[in-house]
């Protein structure tokens, strides 16, 4: 209490109006969809292959800027690759095959390949999905999901999980807070039962919103339907404008192949 | 531990993207007999604690932290179906929102955080139930179990799907070795996580763990002597 609205999930998200912002979400989760699927797609050992991973980058920071995500918004985007960065670095030395000098290591040579493969297409993904969060609102996501046919009761899982989320995670800062103010510095031992016990009481509190929630709804008619209104229409032109992303990325995959 | 995009070829993507579906098609339909019409807001507002909990690091001894992936804890605090919908949910958001594993990725994730740990968790779980004492610290032990095996479990199957559809040409024996000893010891954290969160959950509500209900009894209330003779109310 006393936050700002927005919490963890509303975090990710950059206000503003510009054409990316303005899309329907479902046409830009299918975009992203598309985009990471031709990333996907593109042969590693291809001898053009870094020449369409730097095409990709081209088209996704293109999408960036004309969605204004701040270039530091996107580097924070890209620190969940972190874990995966590892496993990459690791790939040289452990693959088989030809190896190479370099700086006095023995690394492989199709371990090398396949790693600068699977940095590349992360990265684009990663980068492509952040865009996506930056310029749509939680809730507007949800809405996407559920035009693109998600069952009904997992959009309504999802809804309340997104609703939600900010009062829970609320509610574990607050006991944080209070453990905090009571000397409880988190070291030695006891500090697991502690901090467990704050989860456990987490749990009986969310569990306990959700049965109050429900008994909330059945009070006001609920029958356990979501409640939307017709969805509008998407013009040709909105898809194409969504669509030109994954399209660019599709012409230099194709452009790759042909010419490579 | 979300596989982000690109890990693992077209055909193991589109495969798990399979399985994950089918997962989630079952799941809906058993998490129906587990939370009847309650279905929407309550496995809303678990997912919701799964996602938060998941943002908590514990302190789980000698100087290190941990935080939990939850899949076995989930199963046994609210039932295995409307445990793997939560997992399947957090693992929705986490992608769409936080870019966090590959969106061509989340039937891969689906499949191991919210099928195989979920299955493994609450598999080891109910198998150990009955040859354990009807205690609390038996369902204690036996989640304990499930919930230590299901993470490098989830491991193992990762690396097997990267054997059959991965993108590099790796010694499968070395990855093997070196996923399942580093997750064994995660699998540790998780299980000592989930035990002291059970514990405390247990401990308050025992009649919340779906996994407890075998402990449950009706409540020690007498009537006054006189009226009947020390029946129990129900």
């Amino acid at each position: 209490m006393g936050a700002g609205h927005g919490g963890p999930l509303g975090a990710a998200y950059v206000a503003g109006t510009s054409a990316v912002h303005r899309l329907e979400p479902h046409t830009k989760l299918v975009a992203v969809l598309a985009f990471a699927l031709v990333v996907v797609a593109t042969p590693v050992h291809a001898p053009w292959a870094p020449a369409a991973y730097a095409g990709y980058a081209v088209l996704v920071l293109a999408a960036a800027a004309v969605a204004r995500v701040p270039a530091g918004r996107l580097a924070r985007g890209l620190l969940v690759e972190v874990p995966f960065v590892v496993f990459a670095l690791l790939l040289p030395l452990v693959a088989r095959g030809p190896r190479v000098e370099v700086l006095g290591l023995s690394l492989s040579e199709s371990g090398l390949t396949a790693a600068g493969g699977l940095l590349a297409k992360a990265t684009l993904s990663v980068l492509a999905a952040t865009v996506l969060a930056a310029t749509t609102e939680p809730r507007e996501l949800v809405r996407g999901l559920q035009r693109l046919r998600l069952p009904a009761v997992l959009v309504q899982i999802l809804a309340f999980m997104v609703r939600y989320a900010d009062v829970v995670t609320g509610e574990l800062r607050r006991m944080r807070v209070a453990r905090e103010s009571r000397g409880f510095r988190g070291r030695g031992p006891g500090a697991l039962r502690v901090v467990a016990t704050s989860a456990g009481a987490l749990f009986v509190r969310s569990y306990e919103r959700g049965e109050r929630v429900h008994l909330a709804m059945l009070s006001r008619g609920s029958t356990g339907r979501l409640v939307t209104g017709p969805a509008a229409a998407v013009p040709l032109q909105a898809w194409l404008t969504a669509l030109a992303l994954p399209l660019g990325a599709g012409a230099v995959l194709a452009a790759g192949m042909l010419l490579g | 531990m979300h596989v982000p995009d690109g890990f693992l070829d077209a055909p193991t993507s589109v495969a798990t993207g399979a399985v994950a579906a089918g997962t989630v098609a079952i799941a809906l339909r058993g998490a129906r007999r587990e939370l009847d019409e309650r279905t929407a807001p309550l496995a809303g507002l678990t997912a919701a604690f799964v996602f938060a909990v998941q943002m908590v690091n514990f302190p789980v001894g000698a100087g290190t932290s941990g935080h939990l992936v939850g899949g076995a804890l989930t199963a046994v605090l609210v039932g295995p179906w409307t445990a793997v919908l939560c997992m399947t949910v957090v693992l929705v958001v986490q992608a769409v929102l936080f870019a966090d594993g590959g969106l061509t990725a989340l039937g891969t994730n689906v499949t191991l955080l919210g099928l195989v740990a979920v299955a493994v968790g609450y598999g080891a779980y109910r198998l150990l139930l009955p040859v354990l004492p009807r205690t609390r610290t038996g369902v204690l032990v036996a989640a304990g179990t499930g919930a230590f095996l299901s993470v490098p479990a989830a491991a193992v199957t990762f690396v097997g799907l990267f054997a059959a559809g991965g993108v590099a040409d790796v010694p499968l024996g070395t990855v093997l070795a070196a996923m399942g000893g580093v997750h064994l010891l995660i699998g540790l954290g998780e299980a000592a996580i989930s035990v002291a969160v059970l514990a405390a959950v247990l401990s308050v509500r025992p009649d919340l763990v779906h996994g407890a209900a075998h402990l449950r009894r009706p409540a020690d209330l007498a009537s006054r002597p006189g009226l009947r003779d020390r029946e129990p109310v129900r």
